[in-house]
């Protein structure tokens, strides 16, 4: 399709279109109006600067490491740099990009305003826990400067209390601060959606996105607590040695893996869900109709966020648990991916009888239906008990966890950042470009981790920083896909840049989007409304979309 | 045309290396491909569907075509075919998975037994005849292996992808696995959790042998003390005979027999006593006290090294009199024979 046809966007005419005189932007000038905003959009783009910068340090641990596996001699560096590669690159990626990025950017910016409220319930809360991010990622960085840490993400004990000699201190202290962040995004998520919501914005008005941030924030608020609990442990274990987790007095070794995977299963879905309620968003809006079955995709994150909780021994089935609790553990993992099967059909039904274009967003979401799909159905090969023997711990593993977690979340966050950009900055994106690279980043991840499937059951350990010669060829088919990868993210990075300064100004519905953020000005003032709406309308109401646009036409023209 | 060198031998080695499954070298091995393969079955068939439903209502009712949405609420019978056809195959797959499991993890009672110790960065393999392996290990074919194994440091899990068999190593617990060889030759043995610096160098060879050829094998790299003789060698020199003597009047309980027997403890709970119960008794006997007996033996915890242990479970695992320990404790009393240092008596 041509890109001029197939286009619904609404761009106001652009020899007379101007920015809104005033808003949350050029409200307040100076570095100061910034680092003590209130503003839940200013904290957005703070968090915004904040977790890209981080995301291009964890992607740049990803290069070096495709780099060294791409021979199988341990040649471009020694096993311990290797080591602390991978490690960096885990807590980077999980700790400061993944859990923070659709929540703490685009939920931030749109929560307030989906429901119609002029602020998060805690403003200063908002800020400081952007400042435990800042000081989370500080101490990453100082782990880093000092030598790096080489326990891999999950802190593995008794290889992190007792055998190794790296900054595991400094590391487990920046988790411990930015798990803090994360607790407070997600209580004030919870309150803004209990207290705050506008007039007749009821909980079956609110928008999917909404759902979904709080089906996590409950995840946040309940399950970051027993991480910072376990890194506690494990840094009392390493200092005074206190031997919960030692068996040599009386500890359990294996405490350590519930501790953990208590808190980092969840944390999946941490991640995953506010990526889910992009998609949400994206999908309705460029059929132009409702989200198919609004109520069972509602339903389905809260049954997610619930069930999520009680899966976290399917990491642990070869570690000698009980027969009887490993068969509960399965069971439950097969019940939690049916809520994300039925997820992914409603959002191909919304399809049906729509009116769809193709614009960047749209094409990322389409990206993350394929690339879900896989990671999702991958995640069933795992919970089968007698599969996951094989599978765990090998390549199988990292290409599913990268299947959902960069196929899934990162593609939707792509799709949010582009789908809201307009409203955050006032002007748009260049769609070629985008489009560009939404295509090259598929591509690119597919060639990337396509490859470690076959991997994994042949048999390739993860972690390894030398491998066996016969599974080179798959290696550098792999390396060469996480360059095609890289490009993919690094266009946006600088055509977003341009956009700032010299992209069409975008006008307040671009898209013709039911969302109230849609109704204000973009970029939003700092109050966002000049008046509470009253909400008299579902969401996705298209029907109400029209109606309002014909009536504006008759009272303006 | 011109191919260049470098891409040549790329293409030649993708075509010689191409293998999308490993071997399937046990017996274990056609099940859990069976399932992969329902697996895999399913998988293709969701993104099919997946990807015909996108790709399809995004050809029929794009914006050119399509012009104006109908909106539609939802169908609960759509949504309720979509959420039990899942759910079946995902309940027929966890049964099959459950059933796999239960073949991979629960092995034949005739199973031959070896034991593993891992340690950062290398695997012992320690046969029951006194044959001392150091990342390798050889097993005949044909014939169900049981590893029982444990960790000196920090986690382990031993791998062996054509053999489909996997299990994690613990510091301070057995754990075990086993599988049955169906063809030999020689086979990758990993060590998939991390366990630091040299972690892709805790690797080895798993030598499949058939029976004659094991036989010949067992026989030529013997260190001439088997795993039960080194243990009785231990338990008589760190004293263990002077109250596990067998004697009616004796401090400990008659160990003579005691391995499979079911143990009523004192704090009133009854035990199978296998490998793990005897390691832990020794490590932590006053956890285990058997009915009758005093809490008086002290732990052995930090004097005897996991191998050691090993010895000394093999020795009880076999001890079926008394005889010989009481005579050791005679020779010993009368001092006529120097005891050989604890712990230290292998190579």
């Amino acid at each position: 399709m041509s890109a001029s046809t197939s286009t619904i966007l609404n761009l106001p005419d652009q020899t007379t279109a101007t920015m809104p005189k005033r808003n949350y932007l050029n409200n307040e000038h100076g570095l100061l109006s910034w680092l003590f905003t209130g503003d839940h959009k200013r904290i957005a783009i703070l968090y915004l600067i904040s977790i890209t910068f981080f995301f291009f340090v964890g992607g740049a641990f990803a290069g070096l490491i495709r780099l060294e596996l791409l021979t199988p001699q341990p040649d471009l560096m020694a096993s311990d740099t290797y080591n602390k590669m991978f490690s960096m690159h885990g807590i980077v990626m999980v700790f400061l990009f993944l859990v923070p990025s659709v929540p703490a950017t685009l939920g931030n910016f749109l929560i307030p305003i989906m429901l119609g409220t002029r602020d998060l319930a805690f403003p200063k809360i908002n800020l400081l826990s952007w400042y435990l991010y800042l000081a989370g990622g500080t101490f990453t960085l100082a782990a880093l400067i000092f030598g790096g840490v080489d326990t891999g993400w999950t802190f593995t004990t008794p290889l992190s209390t007792h055998y190794l000699n790296t900054n595991v201190i400094t590391a487990a202290t920046a988790i411990f601060i930015a798990g803090f962040s994360s607790i407070f995004t997600g209580l004030n998520f919870i309150v803004t959606i209990h207290r705050m919501r506008a007039p007749g914005m009821t909980w079956f008005r609110m928008p999917l996105f909404v759902w979904a941030h709080y089906a996590a924030s409950v995840l946040m608020v309940l399950g970051t607590p027993v991480l910072a609990i376990t890194i506690v442990l494990v840094a009392l274990e390493r200092t005074i040695g206190i031997g919960v987790f030692d068996p040599t007095k009386g500890g359990d070794p294996l405490l350590f893996q519930h501790l953990f995977w208590f808190y980092s299963h969840p944390a999946v879905y941490i991640m995953i869900l506010p990526g889910m309620g992009v998609i949400s968003e994206v999908v309705s809006t460029f059929s132009r109709k409702r989200v198919f079955g609004y109520t069972a995709v509602a339903f389905s994150s809260v049954a997610i966020a619930l069930f999520g909780f009680f899966v976290w021994a399917h990491h642990m089935f070869i570690m000698g648990v009980s027969n009887y609790s490993a068969l509960v553990f399965s069971l439950l993992t097969m019940l939690v991916a049916v809520p994300s099967a039925i997820k992914i059909f409603n959002w191909a039904f919304t399809l049906q009888k729509g009116s769809i274009t193709f614009e960047t967003p749209m094409l990322y979401a389409f990206a993350f239906f394929g690339l879900f799909t896989i990671g999702g159905m991958t995640g069933v090969f795992l919970g089968a008990l007698g599969m996951d023997i094989h599978l765990t711990e090998t390549y199988f593993i990292v290409a599913h966890f990268h299947y959902v977690m960069v196929g899934g979340m990162l593609m939707a966050f792509m799709a949010g950042i582009h789908f809201w950009w307009p409203k955050m900055t006032g002007r748009m994106y260049p769609e070629s470009f985008s489009k560009l690279s939404a295509v090259t980043s598929f591509i690119g991840f597919n060639l990337t981790f396509m490859p470690q499937f076959i991997l994994g059951y042949l048999g390739m350990p993860r972690r390894y920083h030398a491998y066996p010669a016969e599974y080179q060829v798959l290696n550098v088919l792999s390396t060469a896909g996480a360059t095609v990868l890289g490009v993919g993210f690094l266009l946006p990075l600088l055509y977003l840049t341009w956009s700032l300064k010299y992209g069409a100004i975008a006008g307040n519905n671009p898209w013709q989007a039911t969302g109230l953020e849609w109704q204000i000005q973009s970029p939003p003032l700092t109050e966002n409304f000049t008046e509470i709406p009253i909400v008299d309308h579902e969401a996705y109401d298209y029907e109400w979309l029209a109606h309002k646009t014909e009536q504006e036409v008759t009272t303006v023209g | 045309m011109h191919i260049s060198p470098v891409l040549w031998q790329f293409l030649v080695k993708w075509l010689h290396a191409s293998a999308l499954f490993p071997a399937e070298a046990s017996t274990i091995a056609p099940y859990t491909d069976a399932l992969y393969f329902f697996l895999l079955a399913i998988t293709l068939l969701g993104m099919v569907l997946v990807g015909a439903l996108v790709a399809g209502f995004s050809f029929r009712y794009r914006k050119e075509k399509h012009p104006v949405a109908i909106q539609v609420e939802g169908s609960t019978l759509l949504e309720a075919t979509w959420t039990i056809i899942p759910l079946a195959l995902f309940l027929v797959t966890f049964v099959w998975g459950a059933l796999l499991y239960f073949r991979i993890y629960n092995p034949p009672a005739n199973s031959m037994n070896v034991y593993i110790v891992g340690k950062q960065w290398m695997w012992k393999a320690e046969h029951p005849g006194g044959q001392h392996e150091i990342n390798a290990l050889h097993v005949p074919m044909g014939r169900p292996v049981q590893l029982t194994m444990i960790s000196q440091d920090v986690f382990h899990s031993f791998s062996i992808p054509d053999f489909r068999v996997k299990r994690e190593v613990i510091p301070g617990r057995y754990s075990t696995v086993w599988f049955e060889a169906t063809a030999p030759g020689t086979y990758h043995l990993f060590c998939t959790q991390y366990c630091g610096t040299k972690h892709s160098g805790m690797i080895g060879e798993i030598t499949v042998l058939s029976p004659e050829d094991y036989t010949k094998w067992t026989q030529g790299s013997t260190s001439g003390m088997s795993l039960a003789q080194n243990g009785e060698r231990l338990f008589a020199s760190m004293g263990c005979n002077s109250c596990h003597s067998g004697n009616a009047a004796a401090r400990g309980p008659n160990l003579a027999g005691v391995f499979g027997s079911k143990l009523q403890l004192a704090n009133g709970s009854e035990v199978l006593v296998n490998e793990a119960y005897l390691r832990d008794a020794i490590l932590n006997p006053s956890q285990h006290v058997t009915a009758g007996y005093a809490p008086i033996m002290p732990t052995y915890q930090g004097q005897v090294s996991e191998d050691g242990l090993i010895d000394l479970v093999e020795y009880i695992k076999g001890l079926q009199s008394n005889y010989r320990v009481q005579q050791t404790l005679t020779t010993s009393q009368s001092n006529q024979v120097a005891p050989t240092t604890p712990g230290m008596v292998k190579p």
